[in-house]
């Protein structure tokens, strides 16, 4: 919503200056997006210095100019003036401008070889004077310290443009702006100029509004105007429509513009003989088609509210009006509409035919239903004014009536919600001011709402009208209590914040990517999860909700690969998705390890990441989160985007049915198809879903604290075994052999080849033995060792290695 | 007698040698080994005369110490000797790299996320969560912003079927809808989250992440509104003073509402908050509109109370000058390397928020 001051002024009565009218605009919920001249073509000629002007090397008569124009970089320039010299201030032009003299654009240009970005320009070039032999000299004690600076005066007025909210469809036009200014203290609100128009005759172009389901308009007001002379506006309504940004065109559509902005009442002009046999206001039928005045043609569907005549559309009531009735220079009698539509119905036809307007953008918010006349007149009055003419009585046709709502304000319900009082007088003043009709009944207030304000409904929006118009500077600051009655955090946040840290403090680096990725690329990882579609995505790269975080974790390693780095640690936590419902995604931290360990270390000997660095980072993290190692179990299945052979799962205990973390490689295949080069890869994912709730603190969970003083002994162990005997399952038979005993089994060695069956492989253990209740002999430990050897051959078919 | 200080003297010379352990070890034993000398001269004790012996014992015991301590200060020196020795020939260049050790980085979204929750949890702030794909209820309609409401428009929405029905939340007031229709007043929540407009360029990302507070009580005020979201400001930013300002404004899920400006000034092209002459909008926020309450089945008549909303990444930007939103999604190395933070720098208020 842009107006100038004085333009305001024509509504308001207010000794405040400009500083003091934006702020109060700001404060009372209107805010100020910017107060400054319409931009103008000539902004971009500045005020430059030659630093140095050199000859041109291919060309005599030319010379090389390094121009300083206010910013950073220096400008070079190719100049033919004989007066281009160093020190000179001159007026440069960049590229983008347009020349007065000639209307020429500038362009960056090679001029014999040279590149010169913009120009410096003679006083005939600018149209100061018929001067064209050099470039313009300005006296240097006068500009020296305007470099950079506009050298035209941008003499336009400055323009307030103001970011309404939806809500209100009132302050769209100028004299909205100036009640609310007016409610606030700053000034009076004018008188309405409602001085008596000479009718002559009656409007006699037949106006219905059809009943039907879904009529979009509910009054349609008009007048004939006849016999003018449509012309170019006069200067006050052509500056008032550039003020706006926009192009004057003819008086009648400058008028019609100007109500629209004045007293935000859109209003439409048809050439009156262009309209054939009365006007129908009805809902349009599938299929129709018109010729809009943005001189595209639509084409309609069923029940958009269009005003038509017997040929058909003339246009979208309330959205645009179309070619075949539009007035021209030698229009010479025209309907003047001025009508009701309905914003749901305004706001959907629009949507569906993405037509956007400044009527639609009004009425859509909701219009003044009792505003038909009083713009109806004002535009007519003007209209006779500029082109002469004769003004019909108006023509209203209605098919609903609007009752103004009626609010019944309890006026502690203000300070209950502000926490402030305002004293009664007070509020009674604001909301006359404001155009409520207020009573008094007890400690209510009976209000009724002016038909402006379609956005107050409540005692709520009555307690915003007067809290912003009163100011919320007075709104006191009550001081928190610092009291927490329930953790902050549940277990499953809890979970989540611990496994981010630690995970990240293994050294990986912890990113945040976009919740969608690639279909192409989520394919790879989906499995047997359903693909969610975004039905309008930003791009065709960007087109699913992801399956898995690998896609979007592997597209940005391969950045990093391409930027150099090799051995790169990155993990995110958060939300796949399976379905398009609430509630169809699960909270998962992915992890990828690439290239090397030690790269280029003296001391250690570099070796790339393999499935143990992931399988100890995974392990180790769940240990730090509170889940007991000596519990966990592993297996070797993990989804196919997983080496086959190199991966696996951990459960929380062997009786689980869901894994809750996956390691391994990613499989080689889906590395070729996205074209990552990296020398190794390896991968975790944590399901936190996965992990259920235990009900016990995890200090309620510790066994009783039990020790053994007495001595311990190691036994070393080597057994042959099936090579696909799974090395967990061993570690669990010798645990079991005697769990008093037993403390710990450590495997030091795998070895296969030489001396060893081809399909078979060598286990090396370290058994630790020790007791609660004795110092073992020499005989005791015998029969602990021959029973960890027989029941490891009986139950695993392993031969003890002699 | 004369044999006992002829013996300690002769082992007192031969202590002074060049001897190495072993050499001092042979007269160690010679002396007190099982048959040494000393020993032996112990087992004379008893063909010792009465009235000699007690001497005898005494002038023993005494060589014996005597003796026992000159070796094991022999025994020493030579020990450290040999320490010294060997401490010459094991110079290691210290300069030299260490091990290699592994630092991992959080993201200043979460970063950010913890901070604010310390923060929101001191003053009785619970954290709750809510789904990222949403249904049009929960997103629009139940918010009081109903399907022909030109608030929709500013919300360019993601959807997730042809129907609209579901979507990718547009911001994070739908988990004040959850949290209200799961459980009874009063209500004191935050929700951080991610949130997602099909908005892309210099300044919008299509995914970014909001946090939304909603305190709903008996008789709480705009006053505790403000109260609560000065405090918020001054921890966050961890300065004394804020300029803070209310602001009219308009949201459809809160009436009246305010969006709220706080103070800064620019230094060296450098954003300060606190006390300067120019204004940044932080948040936008108001009193729960009644039309939602009744929405979630809150009892209006006995509950009101507020709500705001504010931009994570934003934030972040703002406390850790940070100038690029997008960067923030791109994972460059270099970039999370830069702005992340250590794993053990867990926010906390006894701790203080950050280093």
């Amino acid at each position: 919503m842009k107006f100038t001051i004085n333009w305001l002024k024509e509504h308001l009565d207010t000794k405040y200056n400009e500083e003091k009218i934006i702020n109060k605009l700001t404060n009372i919920g209107l805010e100020v997006e910017s107060f400054e001249s319409q931009s103008s073509e000539k902004d971009e000629f500045v005020i430059a210095k030659i630093l140095n002007a050199e000859q041109h090397p291919n060309a005599d008569r030319l010379r090389v100019c390094n121009v300083d124009i206010g910013r950073e970089e220096i400008v070079k320039v190719v100049c033919g003036a004989p007066n281009a010299k160093k020190d000179l201030i001159t007026v440069y032009a960049p590229p983008g401008a347009v020349i007065p003299k000639n209307q020429m654009k500038l362009s960056i240009s090679k001029i014999r070889g040279v590149t010169s970005y913009g120009m410096l320009c003679s006083e005939s070039e600018l149209k100061l004077s018929d001067e064209s032999e050099g470039i313009t000299e300005l006296s240097s004690k006068k500009y020296n310290n305007q470099i950079g600076k506009k050298f035209f005066k941008n003499n336009s007025p400055k323009t307030i443009d103001l970011s309404i909210t939806p809500n209100r469809a009132d302050c769209l036009g100028v004299r909205g702006v100036a009640r609310d200014l007016a409610a606030a203290g700053a000034g009076k609100l004018k008188k309405f100029d409602d001085s008596k128009i000479k009718f002559k005759g009656s409007q006699k172009i037949k106006v219905k509004i059809t009943k039907e389901k879904n009529q979009g308009c509910s009054v349609f007001g008009s007048c004939l105007i006849k016999g003018i002379k449509n012309t170019e506006s006069p200067k006050w309504l052509k500056d008032k429509i550039l003020s706006l940004g926009q192009k004057p065109i003819s008086a009648i559509v400058d008028v019609t513009n100007y109500i629209m902005f004045d007293l935000n009442r859109p209003l439409h002009a048809y050439d009156a003989d262009k309209i054939k046999e009365g006007i129908v206001v009805r809902n349009s039928k599938k299929g129709e088609s018109f010729e809009a005045l943005d001189n595209k043609k639509y084409t309609l569907k069923d029940n958009m509210c269009v005003i038509s005549d017997k040929s058909g559309v003339l246009g979208l009531g309330g959205i645009i009006g179309g070619t075949r009735s539009g007035t021209e220079l030698d229009t010479k009698n025209i309907l003047l509409e001025s009508a009701y539509f309905n914003p749901r119905s305004i706001r959907k036809t629009s949507k569906l035919l993405n037509i956007d307007t400044d009527a639609k953008f009004r009425f859509e918010r909701g219009i003044d239903p009792n505003s038909i006349e009083e713009g109806l007149f004002k535009a007519a009055r003007l209209i006779q004014k500029i082109c002469g003419g004769e003004i019909s009585r108006a023509d209203v046709q209605k098919i609903e009536t609007f009752k103004k709502i009626q609010i019944k304000f309890p006026i502690t319900f203000f300070e209950n919600i502000t926490g402030f009082k305002v004293v009664e007088k007070e509020i009674i003043k604001i909301l006359n001011d404001l155009g409520f009709v207020v009573k008094k009944k007890n400690n209510d207030l009976s209000l009724t709402v002016p038909s402006w304000r379609p956005d107050i409904l409540l005692p709520i929006d009555i307690v915003e009208e007067i809290a912003r118009i009163k100011g919320f500077d007075q709104i006191k600051t009550e001081l928190p209590e610092k009291v927490r009655d329930r953790p902050t955090l549940n277990k499953q946040q809890k979970l989540f914040h611990f496994l981010q840290r630690s995970v990240a403090s293994k050294g990986y680096y912890e990113t945040v990517t976009w919740s969608f990725t690639d279909s192409k690329i989520n394919k790879l990882f989906k499995e047997d999860m359903n693909e969610v579609e975004i039905i309008n995505p930003i791009s065709s790269n960007l087109n699913v909700l992801r399956s898995s975080i690998f896609s979007n974790l592997i597209i940005y390693l391969k950045k990093n690969l391409d930027r150099g780095f090799k051995d790169i640690s990155l993990f995110e936590i958060g939300p796949i998705f399976n379905g398009n419902k609430p509630g169809q995604q699960k909270i998962v931290l992915a992890a990828i390890r690439s290239g090397k360990v030690s790269r280029h270390n003296w001391i250690e000997k570099e070796r790339f990441v393999d499935v143990f660095d992931a399988k100890r980072d995974a392990i180790q993290s769940l240990v730090e989160a509170g889940f007991d190692q000596n519990k966990l179990y592993i297996n070797d299945k993990a989804p196919s985007y997983y080496h086959p052979g190199k991966s696996g799962s951990i459960y929380l205990n062997k009786n689980e049915n869901n894994p809750v973390v996956y390691f391994g490689e990613i499989h080689p295949n889906i590395l070729k198809k996205i074209d990552v080069k990296t020398e190794a890869l390896v991968c975790i994912e944590i399901y936190l879903d996965n992990i259920k709730e235990t009900s016990k603190k995890l200090k309620d969970q510790k066994n009783q604290y039990q020790y053994s003083d007495y001595q311990k002994s190691e036994r070393d162990f080597a057994f042959v075994i099936d090579k696909n005997f799974k090395v967990q399952d061993l570690i669990n038979i010798i645990s079991e052999v005697d769990k008093n005993l037993i403390r710990s089994v450590k495997v030091f060695d795998v070895y296969e080849g030489e001396n060893i069956p081809s399909d078979k492989k060598s286990i090396a253990l370290n058994v630790t033995i020790q007791s609660s209740e004795k110092t073992l002999k020499d005989e005791d430990l015998e029969k602990i060792n021959q029973l960890i050897i027989s029941t490891v051959e009986s139950k695993s078919g392993a031969k003890i290695r002699s | 007698m004369s044999d006992i200080i002829k013996i300690k003297e002769e082992y007192i010379n031969k202590l002074k040698d060049n001897l190495d352990l072993n050499n001092v070890n042979q007269l160690k034993s010679e002396l007190f080994g099982k048959s040494g000398i000393i020993s032996n001269e112990f087992k004379k004790m008893g063909s010792v005369s009465a009235e000699d012996r007690k001497k005898f014992a005494s002038d023993l015991n005494s060589i014996k110490n005597e003796l026992q301590i000159l070796i094991e200060k022999r025994i020493q020196d030579i020990e450290i000797n040999e320490i010294n020795l060997k401490l010459q020939n094991e110079q290691v260049d210290v300069t030299l790299p260490e091990r290699s050790f592994n630092r991992g980085k959080i993201h200043p979204v979460s970063q950010v996320i913890d901070e604010i929750s310390s923060i929101f949890s001191e003053i009785g702030f619970s954290v709750q969560e809510g789904p990222d794909v949403e249904n049009e209820y929960n997103n629009f309609t139940a918010l009081n912003t109903p399907d022909n409401h030109p608030a929709r428009d500013m919300h360019d929405t993601f959807y997730l079927d042809n129907k609209k029905e579901f979507l990718l939340r547009t911001h994070t007031s739908p988990v004040q809808v959850r949290t209200m229709l799961s459980s009874k007043p009063p209500f004191k929540i935050i929700a951080p989250g991610r949130t997602y407009r099909s908005d892309s360029d210099q300044t919008h990302a299509p995914m970014f992440h909001q946090v939304e507070g909603l305190h709903i009580d008996k008789n709480i005020n705009m006053g505790h509104l403000k109260g609560c979201l000065n405090y918020f400001i001054k921890e966050f930013f961890e300065v004394d003073k804020i300029r803070m300002r209310f602001r009219p404004s308009h949201f459809p899920f809160t009436e009246p509402s305010a969006e709220v400006d706080i103070g800064y000034e620019l230094k060296d092209g450098k954003i300060i908050i606190g006390e300067g002459d120019k204004w940044l909008e932080i948040l936008g926020c108001g009193m729960v509109h009644p039309n939602v309450l009744k929405n979630v089945k809150v009892d209006t008549s006995k509950f009101q109370g507020y709500a705001f909303g504010m931009g994570i990444d934003r934030l972040a930007m703002l406390k850790y000058g940070i100038n690029d939103l997008r960067a923030f999604f791109e994972t460059d190395y270099r970039w999370l390397n830069h702005f992340g933070f250590d794993p053990l720098d867990v926010p906390s208020s006894y701790r203080g928020l950050s280093r």
